[in-house]
């Protein structure tokens, strides 16, 4: 104790400053509130449906594959066994596991998401097509001015860094056969 | 003095200069992603492993554990410096790791942090040297049932143990299971869930999974968490602790690189159940349990020499029985396959120069880290500084070129981008990675045994509980599966939850 009460006398007041104390529980609390909102009951139906769907479409097709006996099994019971486990839980999920709330709602910083995985879609297009150089700059660009909020000059700068770094390590250094321009 | 000589070629091993360089890259990187936000050490290890295809698989193995457990160290700095845990096993190192901070002792608390990493990695070699080779003589005799039973078993306890709901667990897991089927039955040659698609014929590669499940996934779910805020560090001054630090926590170090070594084993165990188990048991054991939380030495020293004894100790079930005790160990099962090791009980005979040279190299790496960690504290400090936003498109491009590299091929690359998609919405539904990808590499090895016990036992299922192994597992599954039912009738009669659960919120980090 007495140790903890000498070290608050002597604390650099920056460190002071910045941040204030807090205990164990007030932190978690603060993390708790950083933490993007819970998403409501229906966010647990709709995951539990989707699980249902998909073990309903894998019981069907390892049925079409034939179960065989347990003596002699086929292809198919395996995953028709999975598949009965996976909709066993889904309808668990739905029935007794609807309230808890673990899943988070999507806001509007979700659509960043969705644009970040549209460059990536963009990137496979082009890639085979026209060689990695060009995607990976309009990535990194992107992805710096746009979904990392950096100022243009940083932007353009870093990507050009970035595009010449990867040719340098992949294509010059490790002659990795990615398509590419030059 | 047979037992020792193995060991000692080990280290012959370990100081061939390709492997001591691989080890070095390995921790630098673990202590890196450690400090940096956003990856976590199974990210890492799954974005980096197409580097692995071109080395020896010792050498490969060196530097993917070195990643793990060198994470481990540097999750510490951000927590003391930041209250910011930079991995889920140091989210309890915040609680009196910050307050040392602030008492500009932050020097004191890293320096503890690494001395007591360092003695719990070596407690923790230690016992895995003298334990694995025992442990794996055990399971030399394990047959197709005992293996079905144990799969079972390592995939129910890492889907129950994780912090997410355990019915979705198990549903990620079941999920993993039929991915795993995709492909050529190996029994009849039948193809399973294929849709006539020539690039799903020969089934699913596990690196384009893992690098999308957990390396893509965690990107996506963190451009949108990102807050940009980077905050100055507070400053490190004389890492060096007092001989006075060192006696009051060398108790909690002790005890805590032991409870590490234990919680580590078990599967779904780990570094970050292992760092709670010793913060809450420093505590209820202290005099004055007030001081923690409030720059309490102990509150730093267990939970940094529990979670990186538990980091270390994970390897056993690995390399003895060939089950994965966590999600990273899985990508690390996926790493060794994809070299045509399979890890087993034979690995210790049939290639003691892996096993030795990959056990030995733990103590060169935690030798390095405690240099980083110690003098070399301040250069890290300063990595802090370099924004989430910047790294993000470099480990993005990272991903996708390096998949591709494998087997040139861009169809690799749509499986990444699918399976990002997947990884993020699991994680914004509250589903945990590691089950599906865990129950995806042993999903192989569960069905062809249950087959095969299956004709054994002439489709009599009752001879998996006869046998006393695959009995006793089975009946572990039995207790596992119910002990949700059995917990909440307890808690109905106390209904006084531990302090310490409901802290343990803050999301695992993979």
């Amino acid at each position: 104790m007495k140790h903890a009460a000498a070290g608050n006398g002597a604390s650099p007041a920056i460190a002071e400053e910045l941040v204030e104390p807090l205990t164990p529980e007030q932190l978690a609390a603060e993390w708790d509130e950083e933490r993007p909102p819970h998403a409501g009951p229906l966010a647990n139906v709709a995951a539990a449906v989707a699980a249902a769907a998909l073990g309903i479409a894998g019981l069907a097709m390892s049925v079409g594959m034939g179960l065989g006996s347990p003596e002699k099994p086929e292809p198919g019971l395996w995953p028709f066994i999975i598949s009965l486990v996976m909709i066993a839980m889904s309808v668990a999920l739905l029935v007794f596991g609807r309230k808890k709330l673990d899943a988070e709602a999507f806001s509007s910083s979700s659509w960043q998401v969705a644009a970040g995985v549209a460059t990536l879609v963009g990137f496979v297009l082009v890639v085979g097509v026209a060689g990695f150089e060009i995607p990976t700059l309009l990535l990194t660009f992107v992805w710096l001015r746009f979904l990392g909020k950096e100022t243009w000059r940083m932007s353009v700068v870093l990507s050009f860094a970035v595009t010449a770094a990867f040719y340098l390590i992949f294509v010059v250094a490790l002659s990795v056969p990615i398509p590419h321009l030059f | 003095m047979d037992f020792l000589a193995p060991v000692i070629n080990g280290f012959g091993v370990v100081l061939e200069p390709m492997n001591l360089l691989y080890c070095l890259i390995g921790v630098v990187i673990g202590m890196l992603i450690g400090v940096l936000p956003g990856l976590g050490p199974a990210a890492t290890i799954a974005i980096l492993l197409p580097l692995t295809y071109g080395v020896e698989p010792v050498t490969a193995i060196i530097m993917l554990s070195g990643i793990f457990y060198g994470a481990q160290y540097g999750g510490t700095i951000t927590s003391v410096l930041l209250r910011l845990p930079g991995e889920a096993s140091s989210v309890v190192t915040v609680f009196d790791g910050f307050a040392l901070a602030r008492q500009g002792r932050a020097g004191t608390a890293l320096g503890i942090a690494a001395i007591g990493s360092f003695f719990g990695g070596t407690v923790a070699i230690i016992g895995l040297t003298l334990l694995a080779p025992i442990v794996a003589g055990f399971a030399l005799d394990f047959g197709p049932p005992e293996y079905t039973a144990l799969a079972m078993l390592g995939i129910l306890l890492v889907a129950t143990v994780s912090n997410g709901s355990k019915l979705k667990s198990i549903i990620a897991a079941s999920l993993g299971l039929l991915l795993a089927t995709v492909g050529r039955d190996t029994f009849t040659g039948e193809a399973r869930f294929t849709f006539d698609n020539l690039s799903l014929a020969d089934g699913l590669d596990f690196v384009p999974i893992a690098m999308g499940i957990f390396g893509l996934g965690e990107i996506l779910y963190n451009l949108e968490e990102r807050h940009n805020k980077v905050q100055a560090p507070a400053k490190v001054a004389n890492v060096w602790p007092s001989r006075k630090d060192l006696k009051e926590s060398s108790g909690a170090i002790g005890r805590g690189s032991l409870l590490g070594f234990f919680l580590g084993i078990l599967p779904g165990g780990g570094a970050t159940i292992a760092s709670l188990a010793a913060y809450a048991m420093e505590k209820k054991r202290a005099k004055n349990p007030e001081r923690f939380g409030r720059g309490a030495v102990e509150g730093v020293a267990a939970p940094e020499s529990a979670n990186n004894a538990a980091a270390t100790s994970s390897f056993i079930p690995l390399l003895t029985l060939g089950i994965p005790a966590n999600a990273t160990m899985a990508i690390i099962f996926g790493a060794l396959l994809i070299q045509g090791v399979t890890p087993g009980p034979q690995l210790v005979q049939n290639d003691p120069e892996l096993f030795w040279g990959v056990v030995n190299s733990m103590y060169i790496g935690n030798i390095l880290l405690l240099i980083m960690s110690i003098p070399l504290v301040g250069v890290f400090v300063k990595i802090l500084r370099v924004r989430a936003a910047i790294l993000a498109p470099i480990t993005v491009l990272i991903t996708l070129i390096g998949v591709y590299t494998i087997n040139n091929s861009i169809f690799d690359i749509w499986l990444v981008i699918v399976f990002g998609l997947l990884g993020y919405l699991m994680k914004k539904f509250g589903f945990e990675p590691g089950p599906l990808v865990l129950a995806f590499v042993l999903g192989s090895l569960l069905e062809e045994n249950l087959r095969r016990s299956l004709l054994v036992f002439g489709g009599d299922a009752a001879g998996f509980v006869t046998r006393p192994i695959s009995g006793i597992l089975l009946l572990v599954f039995v207790v596992v599966m119910l002990l949700p039912l059995l917990q909440k009738a307890f808690r109905k009669v106390r209904t006084t939850a531990p302090a310490v659960e409901a802290r343990h919120h803050e999301k695992e980090k993979v």
